[in-house]
């Protein structure tokens, strides 16, 4: 037997096994669509996790990028103050944050594609529930007991299925949605914790400093350092006679210096 | 025939398709057994797209049974191995 036999076999036995069968095939029938009902609601509610998954990533890769701004003005100003060390430091995190960015613009690519999926599953089985019902209610209505059990897997058929198909979706939405959870809750507490704030917090190197600066590309940082100089030698003058006094948090640095040499 | 496609929806495919489906299934099934992604998400992606290309779909209401019931697009090996056990993925 070929695998899509075998895998469509198999599908169906445990599909129709979820059926609760009643002593009064009618009652089969209302039992069914109460569940089909749950399962409908259960799918909707799927809809909204998935959605506020997705817009939690959306606000993280916001603050992320931000914070890169942040990173790149900051080593604009230390170079224009003749602090290569401190504009290093600056782009190498920003490198990082680079990494950690695009990781979850993909997440978010992914929750969008997976939200898409359980709309649509949501629309299917919302139609094929209005369809059972009507089929429910003829058959309640002309037929007895005795007759309607000849009927009640005329109305099952596709049903079930869809039911088992629907419930694996969303199951699966789900399976997908706590993976990412955990890592967005990671990046939250990155955030949180200050990590990612500026280049002057160098020589607090906790780990997660450690793991963003392994994470950055040694070249990358030197090529957009290079590119950085170009355009502040290019601009002196104006940065100088413009903007002479520096930030706080630039002015805050000095007694560090030595820890980077 | 009704081919349903977990996750997408059910078509109706001309039964002369069938042969057509049994080779990319067959290839589906190698890679199964190899137990190699890469060369089953190809394989099954095939599959699916003759399905898709193929058939046409059946209106959100039709309540019908299939007559094959094929994986997921994004289904790992995994998957697949607990659609074939007799108890697994389907809850309820």
């Amino acid at each position: 037997m070929s695998l899509m036999q075998r895998i469509s076999l198999i599908f169906r036995s445990k599909a129709n096994k979820a059926l609760d069968r009643a002593e009064d095939p009618r009652e089969t029938l209302d039992y069914s669509y109460q569940r089909q009902i749950e399962l409908l609601s259960k799918v909707r509610r799927g809809v909204a996790d998935v959605a506020t998954s997705r817009k939690r990533v959306e606000l993280q890769v916001a603050q992320l990028e931000q914070q890169a701004q942040k990173l790149t003005d900051q080593a604009q100003k230390a170079l224009s103050m003749g602090r290569e060390d401190l504009a290093r430091e600056a782009l190498t995190r920003k490198s990082g944050l680079t990494g950690q960015i695009s990781d979850l613009r993909a997440q978010q690519a992914q929750l969008q594609g997976e939200e898409e999926k359980l709309t649509l599953a949501s629309q299917r089985l919302q139609a094929k529930v209005e369809a059972f019902r009507t089929k429910k209610e003829t058959i309640k209505a002309t037929y007895t007991a005795a007759e309607a059990q000849t009927r009640i897997n005329e109305a099952f058929s596709g049903i079930s299925e869809e039911m088992g198909d629907v419930g694996m979706a969303v199951q699966r939405a789900e399976d997908k949605t706590a993976q990412m959870q955990a890592r967005a809750g990671a990046i939250d507490e990155l955030i949180a914790s200050g990590a990612l704030d500026d280049a002057t917090a160098i020589g607090h190197g906790d780990d997660i400093a450690r793991e963003l600066d392994a994470m950055s590309s040694g070249s990358e940082v030197e090529n957009e350092l290079a590119a950085l100089k170009a355009r502040t030698n290019g601009a002196q003058g104006a940065v100088e006679g413009g903007n002479g006094a520096a930030t706080p948090a630039l002015e805050a640095e000095p007694q560090k210096e030595e820890g980077q040499a | 025939m009704i081919v349903r496609i977990l996750g997408e929806g059910q078509w109706d495919v001309a039964e002369d398709r069938l042969d057509e489906l049994n080779r990319l299934d067959a290839e589906v099934e190698a890679a199964v057994e190899k137990g190699d992604q890469v060369t089953f998400s190809n394989a099954l992606n095939a599959l699916l797209n003759d399905v898709r290309t193929a058939g046409s779909p059946l209106p959100d209401d039709a309540l019908q049974d299939s007559d094959l019931i094929l994986p997921p697009a994004d289904a790992t090996i995994e998957e697949v191995r607990e659609l074939l056990e007799d108890d697994g993925l389907i809850p309820g």
